[in-house]
């Protein structure tokens, strides 16, 4: 445990002072018309990976999505590439991230010619910009109080609330008590659960702000008529929203939490945060909060996690780009079929073999070992999916519709 | 410990209760009637099962009357909707969520939806 607590690993130093733990070129495209040459530069390029924008009109919420993962601590360099066409301007993503310190680059396939010279100009840009990457790179000890944690639940089942997410959650205990920073999200999966919520609030002001965002989160799923739990959910023995939830929050551990963070927001400074990822009430009414698990992870991504814990006790085969994501399941029968795909096994406590807190400490090791540089299970198997889609928060007026 | 060394019957099956307020525990093995183990709050007492229930799903612990809540975790997670017998399995047939009125019309094994039209 002392070794534990004093780990450290070698990262990588910005501009704006915080530290990442790979050094990645991210490819982003601007409309769904260049994705197809976008995965062809980043093909047989391991340090290569790639998010993009599927639509033509632009999208604030999406635009400092966007922003936010090409500055994002692992990423040391960007292409953004676009088909020419679309509202969104692959310059300006491209001048932001260079801006930040961060070689980078932009070009349009309609002024190339094509699919095989769009795709030439762009590996030739990734070869300059990798070589310009691997110079400017400033080398850093980083430690826990450096690190920034994710957590998403995703095919919940039975086990998820006994054993997946309170291992979750007694690590982010341990992790905000050595000086880190802890990012829970979901708050579709706290229907039913606003006393506990508020009770955990840091102050009387961020208990107003978990409030509101509480609020938010029942009004949009009573909007759609559609709460946060799935066949599979009912399936693995949930029986109701509320039952999810309280096993949800399970991941959120004891400590007090410090803030609410919108979407692309920066962490103000250490500690557990919520992040809300739900939409902001507007002229569609909502759009959708949480269409996906990888869209949850994304958002995790964006106010800076290095490492995303995926708590699955059904199991699932997906990964993501810029962040390494460790898959967690609190199930053993899961973890024995699917052990290609899953990282840690909390199953172990149900069944007697090792107890919360020592699962805990087995999962903080485990994290330690990826901050390092050792590929987790999906990030070895070069799993990178990503969903970046229309959504809206922060709207200024209605009127100025789907660009808010 | 000798009992269990020498014993050729397979170990009984366990469900974890969470909370002592809780009426519902947690299958952690597939279960099916006969006598399980309540691990958790429980402190290994005894309950005898009715029916097959899945590993990850529940059982009551005790008579829950219709209209009564279902605790797990020491929190309501829904009502029940009919008298619910101790080790019964506890589930979308006779336990509805106080806030989302489609649950309760998936089905009970698949947790298909049952209200999405295709054609």
């Amino acid at each position: 445990m002392p070794e534990i607590q004093s780990r450290t690993w070698q990262g990588y130093l910005r501009q704006d002072g915080r530290k990442g733990i790979r050094n990645l070129i991210l490819v982003i495209y601007t409309v769904e018309c260049a994705s197809f040459v976008a995965h062809a530069v980043a093909a047989g390029e391991d340090d290569v990976h790639v998010i993009g924008f599927p639509g033509c009109y632009d999208n604030g919420y999406a635009i400092r999505l966007m922003l936010a993962l090409a500055t994002h601590p692992n990423v040391g360099a960007c292409l953004a590439i676009g088909l020419g066409c679309e509202y969104t301007q692959p310059a300006k993503l491209a001048e932001v991230a260079l801006n930040s310190g961060r070689p980078s680059d932009w070009f349009y396939i309609q002024e190339h010619g094509g699919t095989r010279t769009g795709t030439a100009r762009g590996k030739a840009a990734i070869e300059t910009l990798r070589q310009q990457m691997r110079e400017n790179a400033v080398p850093v000890a980083m430690t826990w109080s450096d690190l920034v944690v994710g957590a998403e639940c995703g095919g919940s089942d039975g086990t998820s609330g006994l054993a997946g997410n309170p291992v979750v959650g007694r690590f982010y205990d341990y992790l905000v008590d050595r000086g880190g920073s802890a990012i829970f999200e979901e708050t579709v999966e706290m229907i039913g659960l606003r006393d506990i919520l508020l009770s955990r609030a840091a102050s009387t002001d961020v208990a107003t702000q978990l409030d509101a965002t509480y609020r938010k989160a029942e009004d949009y799923c009573r909007a759609v008529r559609q709460y946060s739990v799935s066949p599979g959910n009912f399936a693995g023995g949930l029986t109701s929203i509320e039952e999810k939830s309280m096993g949800a929050f399970a991941k959120s551990g004891s400590r007090a939490i410090q803030g609410v963070l919108r979407v692309s927001q920066t962490v103000p400074h250490p500690g557990l945060w919520l992040l809300d990822s739900v939409p902001d009430g507007h002229f569609m009414q909502f759009g959708y909060t949480n269409p996906n698990d990888t869209e949850g992870i994304m958002d995790l991504i964006s106010v800076g996690a290095h490492i995303v814990l995926f708590v699955t006790g059904r199991g699932s085969v997906i990964g993501s780009p810029v962040a390494p994501l460790i898959k967690v399941t609190g199930n053993s029968r899961t973890y024995a079929r699917m052990s290609e795909d899953m990282d840690f096994n909390a199953g172990s406590i149900l069944e007697g073999q090792r107890t919360l807190d020592q699962a805990a400490f087995d999962l903080m090791d485990m994290v330690g070992e990826v901050a390092g540089g050792k590929p987790s299970k999906p990030e070895a198997l070069g799993h990178r999916e990503y969903f970046v889609m229309y959504k809206h928060q922060d709207t200024p007026t209605l009127e100025t519709g789907c660009r808010a | 410990m000798s009992v269990a060394a020498n014993s050729q019957e397979p170990p009984q099956p366990r469900c974890f209760q969470v909370n002592a307020d809780d009426n519902v525990a947690t299958a952690l093995d597939d279960l099916g009637p006969g006598p399980v183990r309540i691990l958790g709050m429980g402190n290994d007492r005894s309950v005898t099962c009715l029916e097959r229930v899945a590993l990850g799903h529940k059982l009551a612990l005790q008579v829950i009357p219709a209209g009564e809540p279902i605790m797990k975790y020491g929190v309501p997670i829904g009502i029940a909707t009919v008298r619910v017998e101790p080790g019964a399995w506890v589930h979308l047939h006779n336990c509805r969520s106080r806030v989302d009125e489609r649950s309760s019309h998936l089905d009970v094994q698949t947790g298909a939806a049952k209200d999405t039209v295709y054609a």
